[in-house]
């Protein structure tokens, strides 16, 4: 069955089973492998992607779900790393093996929009979600904070 | 050569080609392996034709054999290259090098990258910094002591005429090659880029979602496999129905197939192929399969804690005995005993295993996230039915190592089910397989035993250790003899006693065990930094003092059947990161009832680190606010890196020390996924503070010396907090009530 969405910007429309996680089309049907497989069940974040602004685990999402809403991974935040989080991502020297850090950089993303300058406790909150193995929370943090001051500049 | 221990370093040696004269200790008869000695090229390689390209547009691109997992050795070892090559560092991009046995030492693990390529990397940038200066001599008819490489190019004269890499790297190449043993080095006061804090330069794709691990490998016309495998620990498929499974739509092909041998996690089980991961994942959903569950089905973390008990109630075999530590405590009258456990720890890489692979008549090539390609390369080989040399393997980025892809068992169901099929495959593993399915760090139980004289001396240490052993599991000869390799550098003792006696028993288990982040560091480190701690409130001694009085004078201790090239302990680096952690953290500060702070420091991987973790613990909980951490590893390459490797081991010990256990429950392991194996997460994560010492001494490990110090710290920063000493990994704040 056909489903259309908004991915990035640019319509798609993807005949698969409608049940398929979103993840999956993503990675499998469409290739854009930048939000990755971490856990299946919604546990981990690594899967985290923006469905019409919010963060969502699409390792969970039914494609049909999406139909007719807008999508976006961590290839459509910009095509040169140029958006404020990941700026603050790569002058904070955050990645390690980097795998966690779209869905890290997804739930940030929407931390910001809805509160531009978070405390450590809003990090907390929206971040908790968000399993990163090589233990880079600490520069994550810094990372947003700095991301704040970047977009209050921009 | 160690008597009979079979350590992972040994592993690394004999499972790389680093050179001939490495491979030390134990040897595998394993006929999947290549001989590392065969094919192997006792010269160094041309290094423009191995580590170094450079174009007419002088772009330098630095060719690397080792395994980028996280740890940043696609920055720490560039760098070395480019500071005796002398470019600009802005010119430096860096490429993974194919497997090719005979000109890269491709193993990647043991904290070895950035220790083990300083030397070899050095003169491979210094040689080829000296053909570029003699080319260019050439070509100006002067002599090359009056050249000099700067910043990319070769200067001579006043004025001063210059050529860039990219205008002399033709000519260089064919130039005879310098001796490596003699080529000129820089001093370390000329270092522009070694010893500053450098960015990584893989940051950019990773924070793009350009990069691309094994996960993301796409060959044309590949289909995706998951696996299911017996959950019982050596069992076997006994039948299986594949109707419904063939039913779920993309679905493409189900079959059983059997893996064996040496590096075999299981025994196989049955495949499911499909169009796409989701199909396979569902279509195993529908398989029903029969197992024949074997003789581990009987057993059980409850079972394997008797018998360590058990064993604890006899005397195991001596490991070490210095002195006469039994006569010491039936005589002492000030003496302490104390009994730690530890479970089995998974890896839980985030990018769970996977495997891409492509097998053709004369040929192969697989895309593989591994620490070990040379492994992957001859398991592929095997199965194939192909010379090594027909097979290539491109080593991807990977979602985290931790030891986990030293392992080659994925590799060898991916080979396995791209022949059956026939057609490019990925193989995939879920969460769940990769918890159920991992090598487990072993589970230990250790009894301590200390006495001290009136002077508060140790006067005996007797440490008693029953696990189930990784070299038991590795080992041909099993369990035979007594493993000095079981206590990682837990038998060299820098305090101080006249009286040391180390025992060891194996206890048996089918669980698959093997090499995790510090390996048998993460359980010695453990123990022996809680039981110093307790000997401190035994002698009513600060714990900081107690040490360094145990510790004494600066001496060198040779390493306990140590390898012939392993240096010494060295008690005055030892002291330098004790004392300087315990200052930075502020140790002695009043702090609030119900908070504690807690210091260890360990030797590991050639290096020191040393940890005061300050807690707040209570009944209702145990939080971890701060870890300050003063590491030694030698010359600091990258002090950024540094830091950033010792905030990921404080964070995975932490995750150890307070999270879950891996538990066996009828010869299966219970937890499958992060619902009952969660990690630390940002709410919990304490900040960290890194003192990196600044050494002139060769660089050494530092992606796992920090690993051992952490819940020992944390434990008896917790004794400061309450008066109560947790003593069995992962801690309950309910054992505080």
């Amino acid at each position: 069955m056909a489903t259309t969405f908004t991915l990035n910007g640019e319509a798609k429309t993807v005949d698969v089973d409608p049940q398929m996680p979103l993840l999956w089309v993503l990675r499998d049907t469409l290739n854009l492998t930048g939000t990755k497989f971490g856990c299946g069940m919604a546990l981990c974040g690594a899967c985290t992607v923006h469905i019409n602004g919010e963060a969502t685990r699409s390792c969970i999402t039914p494609v049909s779900s999406v139909a007719g809403k807008k999508v976006t991974t961590i290839e459509g935040l910009s095509a040169d790393c140029s958006h404020p989080v990941q700026k603050a991502w790569i002058e904070e020297d955050v990645p390690q093996c980097g795998y966690c850090q779209s869905g890290q950089i997804m739930s940030a993303v929407a931390l910001l929009s809805k509160k531009p300058n978070p405390t450590d406790a809003d990090i907390d909150d929206a971040m908790s979600g968000n399993i990163c193995r090589c233990g880079t929370y600490q520069r994550i943090r810094k990372a947003i904070h700095h991301a704040a001051s970047l977009q209050a500049k921009a | 050569m160690k008597s009979a221990s079979f350590t992972r370093r040994d592993f690394l040696k004999t499972g790389t080609a680093g050179s001939a004269a490495l491979v030390v200790g134990f040897r595998f008869p394993l006929s999947a392996w290549d001989d590392p000695a065969k094919g192997q090229e006792t010269k160094p390689p041309n290094p423009f034709n191995a580590w170094i390209r450079i174009t007419p547009d002088n772009q330098v691109t630095l060719i690397l054999g080792k395994s980028e997992m996280g740890q940043g050795v696609f920055t720490s070892l560039p760098m070395i290259l480019a500071e005796e090559l002398c470019v600009d560092w802005k010119q430096v991009t860096v490429q993974q090098a194919e497997t090719n046995a005979k000109i890269y030492d491709h193993g990647t693990g043991g904290s070895g990258s950035v220790a083990g390529s300083w030397v070899p990397l050095r003169q491979a940038g210094a040689a080829a910094r000296e053909m570029l200066i003699l080319a260019a001599a050439k070509k100006w008819e002067v002599s090359p002591d009056t050249c000099k490489a700067q910043n990319g190019a070769v200067v001579h004269g006043h004025p001063e005429r210059s050529l860039n890499y990219g205008e002399l790297v033709q000519d260089a190449a064919k130039l005879p090659l310098p001796n490596f043993k003699d080529v000129p080095l820089k001093n370390s006061g000329e270092f522009t880029i070694v010893g500053l804090d450098k960015r990584r330069l893989d940051s950019t794709s990773k924070t793009s979602g350009a990069a691309k691990f094994g996960i993301d490998s796409r060959v044309p016309g590949m289909l995706y496999a998951v696996v299911a495998r017996c959950p019982v620990f050596g069992g076997k498929v006994a039948s299986f129905d594949a109707k419904a499974a063939e039913r779920v739509p993309g679905v493409r092909q189900v079959f059983s197939f059997e893996t064996a041998g040496r590096g075999a996690s299981t025994t196989g089980g049955v495949a499911v192929v499909a169009d796409n991961s989701w199909a396979a994942i569902r279509g195993r959903e529908a398989l029903t399969v029969k197992w024949d569950e074997g003789a581990a089905a009987k057993e059980s973390s409850e079972e394997l804690h008797k018998q360590f008990i058990d064993n604890a109630a006899k005397p195991g075999k001596v490991v070490r005995n210095d002195g006469d530590a039994n006569a010491a405590l039936e005589n002492s009258n000030k003496k302490i005993e104390a009994v730690y456990e530890l479970p089995f720890a998974a890896h839980v890489c985030m990018e769970p295993m996977n495997c891409t692979v492509k097998i053709e008549a004369d040929r192969a090539e697989a895309w593989v996230p591994t620490q070990a390609p040379q492994w992957a390369q001859s398991v592929i080989a095997q199965t194939a039915n192909l010379p090594g040399e027909k097979v290539v393997v491109h080593t991807t980025m990977m979602g985290g190592g931790f030891g986990r892809r030293y392992q080659a068992d994925f590799v060898m169901e991916a080979a396995q089910i791209a022949k059956k099929t026939g057609k490019p495959i990925m193989l995939l593993w879920t969460r769940e397989d990769d918890l159920r399915h991992d090598f487990y760090r072993p589970a230990s139980y250790h009894k301590l035993q200390g006495t001290l004289d009136a002077n508060n001396n140790l006067t005996a240490w007797k440490h008693f250790q029953t696990s189930t052993s990784i070299a038991a599991k590795w080992r041909p000869d099993g369990d035979k003899k007594p493993e000095a390799g079981e206590f990682g550098t837990g038998t060299t003792i820098p305090y101080a006693a006249p009286n040391i006696r180390i025992e060891y028993t194996l206890a048996h288990s089918s669980a698959p065990r093997a090499w995790w982040r510090s390996v048998e560091h993460s359980s010695s480190g453990f123990v022996a930094e809680s039981f110093i701690d307790e000997l401190a409130r035994e002698a009513g001694e600060d714990p900081v003092a107690f040490r360094l009085k145990l510790i004494g004078a600066d001496r060198k201790i040779s390493q306990f059947e140590g390898e012939p090239d392993s240096p010494p302990l060295d008690t005055a680096r030892l002291k330098t990161v004790l004392r300087l952690a315990a200052t930075k953290a502020g140790w002695g500060k009043s702090l609030p009832q119900g908070e504690g702070l807690g210091i260890a420091a360990f030797f590991s991987f050639e290096s020191y680190a040393a940890a005061v973790a300050e807690v707040s613990a209570n009944a209702n909980g145990i939080a971890v606010k701060r870890i300050v951490c003063a590491v030694d590893c030698g010359r600091p390459v990258n002090p950024n890196g540094i830091r950033a490797q010792v905030e990921s081991a404080a964070i995975y010990a932490l995750t150890a020390t307070v999270k879950d256990a891996i538990t066996v429950e009828r010869g299966r392991v219970v937890q499958a996924n992060f619902n009952d194996y969660d990690m630390i997460r940002m709410n919990e994560a304490p900040v960290i503070e890194v003192h990196v010492v600044n050494s002139n001494e060769s660089p050494t490990g530092i992606g796992e010396p920090t690993v051992p110090v952490i819940a020992p710290a944390i434990c008896n920063a917790i004794q400061a907090a309450t008066g109560k000493r947790l003593r069995r990994l992962p801690l309950r704040a309910s054992d505080l009530a």
